[in-house]
């Protein structure tokens, strides 16, 4: 095949990802969106086969397309099977993986191209391979937070502003090293400086800020693609790695506004923070419980009820027994619509999706900017297994790690109930002053239990 | 045009493609596009493809087919799962009740 075929066909590809990523951005035709950046990769991977060794086939073509098998049987059945709960720390390992293949291919071209690289080439491998170990490191990290295999509150660390300085020192000095003089120990050794900068870099993040971080460590692997595009003189990676670099910044600086919350502020928040904002002094203080009984009373003379969502519904695989509930309400003449949190759940647009599946009608689901007016004419508000995103202290306590977030005024409303699993405070680890107030009932237990119970008080009555 | 000059417009212009195409997304997609997004750098598995063909030791073989196994999952998992996400966007409910474990359709057959 000759270099003009491939490179029109590769240029086919990367107007396929173009269509992608402005089919993504509308929910019409996301789908659709995902399906042509799809058939892009495949048209891309599938012509790399005729082009690359010129016109032969490829050497290790049997390693190759082994390699490739592997992939795909890992892969596929780890994005079939997971929980749509759990998706989001799919994502930020599939993102993880993808920063670790781009350094890989610089390392290996670097080994091959030895002496005769350009200082131009080296500066691009240099750039890739500190950029991708970042984000590999970075993104293993977000998944175990996202997991909860490991503390989700910020990890403050000694001197650990002094200490992630130094490191990012170590990595470019290194990286001018490898540039300078070069040498495949150098590159090395900047690897690993790099894959622990990736790992001192995310641990101070905060659990509620850890989708930020996600995308920002995406649009940090895109450009570590098209820097390994520009190694390989391959037009098409430039093309694709760049779009992803320059959306995912774009989208990184969304989500940031979404939440209310700097960049800057993400990364580097809990080290200015006070600490004194998160400690638990108020533990002891007396809320008010109450019975299925209770509440099933509270809710059937209600004329207006919202239903806040939260993290903790999904977990409890509740939100079949929700639409349940409001079917119920509605059928007895009680309004009933879902408030939620542009980042209710892990990521923003979380819930809708959790929502979705359980078949809950698209028209009850109103985004927060719409539903907070509305709550001073609220009857009741039942939060399940929602906290950090109707805690007024986004509003009251400066310094606290959610400030400034933008929240659902449930305070606002008539009655809040909260379904909780126990006191223990939400994913940002701060208390939540409204489960104190007097017009707040709280009903302990599973969610899916205790609406369980609610359901059934309720068709008694 | 010098072939440098024209990468550099290439990658220029992929920057404000890059801008413009999401400028504005609700909130609702931020997760999905993302994951997206994060599907299409997986096509940094053409380079491991090339770096496989090239590589002669065997330090650069294995380094090269690890790095095809890493740039696969990226790329195939990134575009099941943000399918398996999206298809919970369907307007209509078609009384399809919990599992989340439906068919994804399967129109990406993962670029053999």
């Amino acid at each position: 095949m000759s270099q003009n075929l491939y490179d029109l066909i590769g240029l086919a590809a990367g107007i396929c990802f173009i269509l992608a990523l402005k089919g993504l951005s509308s929910p019409k035709s996301a789908r659709r969106g995902n399906a042509i950046g799809a058939v892009g990769a495949t048209i891309a991977t599938v012509i790399v086969f005729f082009y690359a060794n010129e016109g032969r086939a490829l050497n290790h073509l049997p390693l190759i397309l082994g390699a490739i098998a592997f992939g795909v049987i890992v892969g596929v059945p780890a994005a079939r099977k997971v929980q749509m709960t759990q998706m989001p720390q799919l994502v930020a390992l599939f993102n993880g993986v993808g920063g670790g293949a781009a350094a890989l291919v610089a390392i290996v071209e670097y080994l091959k191209l030895g002496e005769t690289a350009t200082t131009a080439e080296v500066i691009a491998t240099v750039f890739t391979v500190i950029i991708g170990c970042v984000s590999f490191s970075g993104s293993i990290i977000t998944f175990l937070k996202l997991q909860e295999l490991m503390t989700t509150r910020p990890i403050i660390f000694p001197f650990g502003r002094q200490l992630i300085a130094l490191t990012l020192i170590a990595v470019l000095a290194t990286g001018g090293w490898v540039i300078t003089s070069g040498g495949t120990s150098p590159l090395l050794i900047n690897g690993a400086l790099s894959l622990l900068f990736g790992i001192l870099f995310v641990l101070p993040v905060g659990g509620a800020d850890v989708p930020i971080v996600i995308s920002l460590l995406n649009a940090f692997t895109g450009l570590t693609v098209a820097a390994s595009g520009y190694v390989l003189q391959t037009t098409l990676l430039i093309i694709a790695g760049t779009l992803v670099g320059a959306s995912g910044t774009i989208l990184t600086r969304l989500m940031a506004d979404a939440m209310g919350r700097s960049l800057f502020g993400t990364l580097f928040g809990a080290f200015t923070a006070k600490a004194s904002a998160t400690t638990g002094a108020v533990d002891a203080r007396p809320v008010k419980s109450g019975s299925a009984d209770d509440v099933a009373i509270l809710l059937n003379y209600s004329q207006r009820v919202v239903i806040v969502p939260g993290f903790g519904l999904a977990v409890a695989q509740a939100q079949h027994t929700v639409r349940e509930l409001a079917d119920l309400l509605t059928s007895k003449g009680v309004e009933v619509a879902y408030g939620i949190h542009p980042v209710a759940g892990r990521m923003p647009g979380h819930m809708n999706v959790l929502l979705a599946e359980a078949n809950v009608p698209y028209e009850q689901l109103v985004e927060m900017e719409e539903i907070n007016p509305t709550f001073p004419q609220t009857d009741v508000v039942l939060v399940v297994g929602a906290n950090d995103v109707v805690n007024p202290a986004a509003k009251t306590t400066p310094g606290c790690p959610i400030y400034g977030m933008p929240i659902l005024d449930v305070d606002k409303a008539a009655n809040v109930i909260f379904l909780k699993r126990s006191m223990r405070p939400g994913f940002a680890g701060i208390e939540n002053e409204l489960l104190y107030e007097p017009k707040t009932t709280l009903l302990f237990g599973d969610a899916k239990d205790s609406l369980t119970k609610v359901v059934s008080a309720l068709k008694a009555l | 045009m010098s072939n440098e000059l024209a990468l550099l417009s290439i990658f220029l212009l992929s920057i404000f493609v890059g801008f413009e195409v999401v400028s504005k997304v609700s909130t609702t997609l931020h997760t999905p596009l993302m994951s997206g997004a994060n599907a299409i750098h997986g096509v940094i598995l053409v380079g491991a493809i090339i770096v496989a063909d090239h590589a002669e030791t065997t330090l650069e073989l294995s380094l090269a087919t690890a790095a095809i196994v890493l740039a696969t999952i990226n790329m195939v998992g990134g575009f099941v799962v943000t399918d398996r996400m999206l298809q919970m966007f369907k307007g209509k409910p078609k009384a399809k009740k919990q599992d989340g474990n439906i068919d994804t359709g399967n129109k990406d057959s993962g670029g053999k």
